[in-house]
């Protein structure tokens, strides 16, 4: 197992690698620079081909893309372009509001799935099967944009119950309870989403298993229906179950970039933004880089879950 | 020998959307403590679903309607769900087909044999465990120490319908109930599991329900034989009488259809013409009328019911072929009532 | 139907080996092989019958399905009518698919469930241009006949058969070519005990009919004994014994043959209380299967010989691989 999991990482190397080389040149190849972004529109040719070499950008985008390689590799990812703070300090300071807000929406949005999930299975084509089918499908398909703004403009606009954005109140002292508060929206909107997608995995494969004949047996030895689902099928029922968590988890750190836009979360989805808008190339790749790190490490975990859940998946 | 089970008209529905569909219809047999019985059939017969509904494990959908399951006197068919489940794997236990699919694969054997033993005998943890490997060298598990750490899928499927038994048997029983133990298994496995369950029979002195469409197999292991068709049962009376003075048509075609090894070397055999009718069309009359060879006007239109006839063992049959015979039995009956 | 010597075999099995390779890691090297074949040799003469008979994991169903060259042999050689099937044409191959068909176990997964049944009839006749299609529409009407279904039922789809009647289909399909050899691989096991008398019952009939010549692959000996004209017993992928049905059932040399036949429940409860020998254990894995006789870890008779060198199958007619095979005199 030690060794699956050495080789796993050992092969990510190449993959990684391989993503940057992709990112540097799409980015590159997108129209527009960093430094048509940041200077006064009337500044002379001159000027900006000033401004250009000192940032290095009039350079081959092979010997950019070089420069940036060693820097990574010396552990310096740079400064932004547009605000010349080091990019991993700007990291470091919107990782932190991504992760409570995705971390909260994904164990809310969980725990409303998995039960509602066996539920469903249980008493398929019952009027609440019928019911949270439904929901499932309004979680999945509504955008949001639109949930995030409806919810603002009825909880927040109307009702005056929750803020309508950001992660503190402006000019407040913070504190837990201010955070929860302003919680309370973005997770509601990210948690259907969750929760919409999630429950027809569980239901699927639920439905799937309470069909086999080692529930029969366990029915067979007088065991109570509770155990029978709770502790023989939801275990056989993991697997799509750890599927969709692991396809979930780099949301943890993507962030969920229409939400945090529409509720200006100060998470590294709206800081995707804001790089993509500035032709932030620095801030934008280390993003990137952060992303590809987290697919990976979720495709492993993934893997390493199958086999703690079933016994007849291993790695050797 | 005192009488364990009686199962009298025993009806099975199932609710579909086509309306409910009748699976077994007027099923009756009983058992006395120790004794086999087998239920013979085809697929479709009826044969699993009778055993189903003793246990109250059919689908959501699946219920006895009529008559009663008389086990130790109490009507099982009107059982509680809790009450059941106090019966299920301790007064009652099973046994089912296919033992690559009947454990389940992410608990480990020890899991699976102590959960019933804990339930049922309220042992602690540590006892049950020791129970369990006791168990399960009892039925020829070798390394038991060992094999109660593992996964199902480590095993073979012989040695997986062992630990089926060993799971059946651990509670002690009065009834198992074994629904085609035999059939996913190859023959020289067969011969092994047949043997073990003779042997651990002998010892417990378990009743059996044998589910089987091997003729063979009852042959070797039955006290009795239900011969069933179509959700009915046919013909009913001990093993030697069976095979010796078969009556029913069906039952008489079934046995000349198999080919065997013992079978002389140009026998011919006979097969039964047609395919055993669909529940969602069941005949009027006898339900094998359109492939019995002696079908007569009558059949298409009147229900046989199942009725004794005069043998050396009790013996009944559903066929009008044996109405004299089985008016002849009333009456001899009635007159020794008369006079006693 | 007696099997004469002088005349020519219509298939030819020499020395057949089929391993599949165990893959290990991600990059995928191979750790080991399952010998579900290994080297297998015998003949098949035209009109008889030749039974494969074992218990599962033997090897029957692959050494059937190389005979049609569903599987590419590993080693060894196939000849039909004296041509190697490894080695001929592509086109050469098409023709000789006329004359090699096969039946399976659940003809209901190798038919198409969108065609009607007169199309998949038809449709080799046309693939191999042999008939236009009119031509090949009375055939199917003909076929259908021999294997007693009425002729409408070609406008039916195959969920709208019972199991008994896919197999005529099945039996059908493969009827529709003319072919010489028909391998059965499990006909009837997937049938209900009433249903397999038919099947069996139809496939004698065409046999002496149409002068088909069969492999019969089953694991039921009740089946093969009816049916067979030869029967070759397998065990771990090699053949344990090779000799007439009558042979095989009346004076078995190999034990594991005595043992196969010993462990079937006999239909008569008078007999239940007979001497039975039980073998213990289960059969071994062919990824690893046992060194010297493969039979000699189950084997009630097994002695040191046995655990060392492998067994040659000999005899002239009726073969056995067994250093020690049982006195034909006490059986």
């Amino acid at each position: 197992m030690l060794q699956y999991i050495v080789r796993r990482i050992l092969i990510a190397i190449p993959v990684l690698f391989g993503v940057t080389v992709l990112n540097f040149f799409i980015i590159n190849l997108a129209p527009g620079n960093p430094v048509d972004m940041m200077v006064n529109p009337s500044a002379t040719p001159e000027q900006l081909a000033m401004q250009k070499h000192e940032l290095g950008l009039d350079q081959p985008v092979w010997a950019q893309y070089w420069h940036w390689l060693t820097q990574l590799f010396q552990g310096n990812l740079g400064f932004s372009y547009s605000t010349r703070e080091p990019v991993t300090q700007i990291l470091v300071a919107h990782i932190g509001p991504t992760l409570l807000l995705m971390g909260v929406s994904l164990i809310v949005g969980y725990l409303i799935a998995i039960p509602l999930g066996i539920i469903c299975a249980r008493k398929q084509n019952s009027w609440i099967d019928y019911l949270v089918t439904g929901f499932s499908f309004f979680g999945i398909s509504v955008p949001h944009f639109f949930l995030g703004l409806g919810v603002i403009y009825v909880f927040a606009s109307k009702l005056l119950l929750f803020p309508t954005g950001s992660m503190n109140t402006l000019g407040g002292d913070g504190g837990l309870i201010d955070t929860i508060s302003h919680l309370v929206l973005p997770v509601a909107v990210l948690a259907t989403g969750i929760a919409g997608n999630m429950v027809r995995y569980v239901r699927s494969s639920m439905l799937d298993v309470l069909g086999k004949d080692y529930l029969r047996t366990a029915k067979a030895k007088g065991l109570s229906q509770f155990i029978v689902t709770n502790k023989h099928a939801l275990r056989n029922s993991l697997i799509p179950i750890i599927t969709v968590i692991g396809i979930d988890i780099p949301m943890l750190i993507g962030g969920a970039i229409v939400t945090e836009q529409v509720f200006q979360w100060p998470g590294l989805g709206l800081l995707t933004i804001q790089s993509i808008t500035s032709r932030d190339y620095s801030t934008l790749m280390a993003i990137n880089l952060l992303a590809a790190v987290t697919v990976l490490f979720a495709n492993l975990l993934t893997d390493i879950l199958y086999a703690v859940a079933d016994p007849r998946i291993r790695y050797d | 020998m005192g009488e364990l089970l009686k199962v009298d008209r025993m009806k099975t529905e199932f609710q579909t959307e086509k309306g409910p569909v009748t699976s077994v219809d007027e099923v009756s047999f009983d058992l006395k403590e120790g004794e086999t019985i087998c239920l013979v059939g085809e697929s479709g017969c009826g044969k699993s679903v009778t055993s189903l509904s003793i246990m109250h494990l059919l689908d959501r959908n699946g219920s006895i309607t009529h008559g009663s399951v008389l086990f130790e006197g109490k009507d099982l068919a009107h059982a509680s769900e809790a009450a059941m489940r106090k019966i299920r794997g301790n007064d009652i236990s099973m046994i089912f087909q296919e033992p690559m699919t009947s454990l389940n694969p992410v608990l480990t054997i020890g899991d699976q044999l102590t959960e019933g033993i804990r339930l049922h005998m309220k042992y602690s943890k540590s006892e049950a465990r020791k129970y369990a490997i006791e168990m399960l060298k009892k039925v020829g598990i070798p390394r038991a120490e060992g094999i109660v750490d593992e996964y199902p899928h480590k095993l073979s499927g012989g040695m997986r319908q062992r630990v089926m038994i060993a799971m059946a048997l651990s509670c002690r029983p009065k009834l198992l109930i074994a629904d085609e133990p035999t059939t996913a298994l190859d023959v020289t496995i067969q011969a092994q599991i047949l043997k073990l369950m003779k042997e651990l029979r002998e010892e417990s002195n378990t009743a059996i329900i044998l589910i089987t469409h091997d003729l063979g197999v009852v042959a070797e292991m039955a006290d009795k034989v239900a011969v069933m068709y179509a959700g009915q049962v046919v013909e009913e009376t001990d093993v030697y009488t069976l095979f010796d003075n078969p009556k029913h048509p069906y039952t008489l075609g079934l046995m000349k259809s198999i080919p065997h090894i013992t079978n002389p070397d140009d026998m011919r055999l006979d097969s039964i013409p047609g395919s055993v009718p669909s529940v969602f069309n069941m005949p009027k009359g006898c339900r094998f009328y359109d492939r019995c060879p002696f079908a007569m006007e009558r059949c298409q239109n009147e229900k046989p019911e199942l009725k004794s006839i005069e043998d050396k063992q009790p013996h009944s049959i559903r066929c009008f072929l044996y109405e004299k015979e089985e008016q002849d039995y009333e009456q001899k009956h009635a007159e020794k009532e008369v006079s006693s | 139907m007696p099997v004469t010597e002088q005349r020519q075999p219509l298939l030819q099995v020499k020395n057949l080996k089929k391993y599949y390779p165990i893959r290990k890691g991600i990059i995928s090297r191979t750790v080991g092989y399952v010998k579900a074949v290994d080297d297998v040799s015998f003949d098949i003469y035209p009109g008889e019958t030749m039974g494969l008979v074992g218990e599962s994991g033997c090897g029957k169903s692959t050494t059937g399905r190389s005979l049609v060259r569903l599987e590419d042999p590993t080693e060894g050689q196939v000849l039909f009518q004296g041509k190697n099937l490894a080695n001929i044409s592509q086109r050469e191959m098409r023709k000789l698919r006329t004359d090699l068909q096969i039946i399976f176990q659940d003809p209901y997964s190798s038919l198409n469930p969108r065609k009607r049944i007169g199309d998949l009839l038809a449709e080799p006749l046309l693939a191999h241009k042999l008939a236009t299609k009119k031509d090949a529409d009375q055939k199917v009407n003909e076929i259908l006949e021999i294997v007693g279904l009425p002729k409408q039922y070609k406008n039916r789809y195959p969920h709208q058969f019972s199991g008994g009647q896919r197999q005529r289909i099945g039996i059908a399909r493969a009827l529709m070519l003319r072919p010489k050899l028909i391998i059965c691989d499990e006909p009837v096991s997937a049938l209900d005990v009433s249903i397999q008398a038919q099947v069996l019952n139809l496939l004698k009939d065409l046999q002496k009919e149409l002068n088909l010549t069969y492999v019969f692959i089953a694991h039921g000996l009740g089946a093969v004994k009816y049916i067979s004209d030869r029967i070759t017993v397998m065990y771990l992928g090699k053949v344990m014994e090779l000799a007439t049905t009558k042979e095989i059932f009346e004076h078995p040399k190999h034990p594991y043959t005595e043992i196969l036949l010993n462990a079937y429940p006999i239909p008569n409860p008078h007999q239940r209380d007979r001497e039975q020998i039980v073998v213990e254990g289960d059969v071994p894995s062919p990824a690893n299967p046992p060194k010297g006789c493969v039979f000699h870890t189950r084997c009630p008779f097994a002695k040191d010989v046995c655990r060392e060198k492998v067994p040659q199958l000999t005899g002239k007619d009726h073969l056995v691989a067994c250093h020690f095979p049982l006195e034909t005199v006490n059986v």
